[in-house]
């Protein structure tokens, strides 16, 4: 049976991860490479590195970063942060990433959607739409949420789709760093009107935040950060609960 | 031991050669038809489209290479299906080598294609390690194997499908045990150990 996934987000600046990393065992709490391949041990079923810095600067230092990871690390990775284009995927796709996630770059230009899928297939493209509710609508927003756009989730995320996605990564920004849960009811309705996986994001806060995404929302994957970093939650306490509250899960 | 990985315009090689490099094993990438010929061991992984990929091996005369080789063979994921008779991918003759017709998979209720993630494998009669039979590996795919006579593994969704073929020298899995942790590295190590 196809089990639901549980994927770690580490946010990188300058080939280091920012945020504060609260691991025992661990020898540089700093080094992607090391928290990846640790997190990949604990049984996380993919891992996220985000460029939240992005620069041109930045980017060689990110492409080397992600070569070091598909070597020392046995389990798929997207990553994501700044790619606008084709051109900027291709040096990815070489270093070894499995997928690459695309934000405000796919809202200010859909058609890159259909040029990736086309270009590297599917399974490698994974759209990921920030959205708020605002006046009873779900608005999506660009910019690490601070920016609206005139795109409603549903229908964008139909359209997202529709041009070649293989999958969504859709975060609330309402729900985004307030630990008290995910937002369930736009993800069950995504889920059901969508034929492509959905990775929820945003507002993971317990183990029962994540079994709600999962029975609720009915998701196919989960995304948390802090809360694997600071260790509030690790992730076999996490795995163990869930298979024992009855969902599918690889232990 | 000699170890070839075939060379062509497939997304995920360097993953494969990421993956070997982990178990402490040396390999050429290659699209040399007398490199192919001459390995111990062949490894044709591959994720992308099977219209353009085929295409691509004809005009590298790669297809015929392949057909020929009889030394231990290991298709991954696009190259399992490639060594099939025909995919319903763009309605493409492949290789052949088993004589199977690949399908699409239609979405059924809340099972999404494609199929993502992590699933378990049932051995049928397998070249496999045993200690890898019901554990988890990592698919991504959107068309599959049926189930046949040279199924050595089988996963469930949306139906029963093949999760590895083998038949004489060509063994193959849709699976990426190169993504699958160390499970995925057993299996590896399963393949390198066939003689």
């Amino acid at each position: 049976m196809l089990t639901k996934r549980i994927i770690p987000c580490l946010d990188i600046k300058d080939g280091r991860t920012v945020k504060g990393v609260n691991f025992i065992n661990i020898r540089d709490a700093g080094d992607p490479v090391e928290l990846g391949a640790s997190y990949a041990n604990q049984g996380a079923d993919e891992l996220v590195f985000l460029d939240i810095a992005a620069t041109t600067e930045n980017r060689k230092t990110f492409v080397s970063l992600v070569r070091q990871v598909a070597r020392h690390v046995n389990i798929p990775f997207t990553v994501g942060g700044g790619i606008s284009s084709v051109a900027d995927v291709a040096p990815l796709l070489e270093a070894g990433a499995d997928k690459v996630s695309i934000n405000s770059a796919a809202v200010r230009n859909p058609q890159l959607i259909d040029d990736l899928a086309r270009g590297f297939g599917s399974q490698f493209v994974v759209v990921a739409i920030d959205a708020r509710k605002d006046y009873n609508q779900w608005i999506v927003h660009t910019h690490g949420g601070s920016k609206p756009t005139d795109k409603k989730l549903f229908s964008w995320a139909r359209e997202v789709q529709d041009r070649g996605a293989g999958e969504i990564l859709f975060t609330s920004m309402d729900h985004d760093g307030t630990k008290q849960g995910f937002a369930i009811d736009p993800l069950t309705k995504l889920n059901e009107l969508l034929h492509v996986p959905v990775i929820a994001s945003g507002g993971a806060g317990t183990k029962e935040h994540f079994l709600q995404a999962f029975s609720l929302g009915k998701a196919d994957a989960a995304l948390a950060a802090s809360l694997f970093h600071f260790g509030e939650l690790t992730i076999p306490d996490l795995k163990t609960y869930l298979n024992h509250s009855g969902i599918s899960i690889r232990l | 031991m000699n170890l070839a990985i075939i060379k062509y315009n497939a997304g995920n090689i360097r993953s494969v050669a990421f993956a070997l490099e982990r178990l402490g094993l040396s390999y050429t990438i290659t699209d040399h038809p007398e490199e192919i010929i001459k390995a111990d061991k062949v490894i044709f992984p591959g994720v992308g489209e099977a219209n353009a990929t085929m295409r691509y091996l004809k005009d590298k005369k790669l297809d015929q290479v392949i057909k020929g080789l009889r030394q231990p063979v290991l298709g991954i994921c696009l190259g399992m299906q490639l060594l099939c008779a025909y995919s319903e991918e763009n309605d493409t003759p492949c290789l052949g080598i088993f004589n199977e017709q690949v399908k699409k998979f239609q979405p059924h209720n809340h099972e999404k294609v494609p199929h993502m993630g992590w699933n378990s494998i049932t051995f049928t009669e397998s070249w496999m390690d045993s200690s890898v039979a019901d554990k988890f590996v990592y698919f991504v795919h959107s068309y599959y194997v049926p189930v046949n006579a040279h199924t050595s593994a089988i996963t469930e969704y949306i139906q029963p499908f093949s999760a590895a073929l083998q038949k004489n020298n060509f063994f193959a899995v849709q699976f990426h045990p190169e993504k699958s942790a160390d499970v995925g590295e057993k299996i590896l190590h399963s393949f390198l150990k066939v003689t």
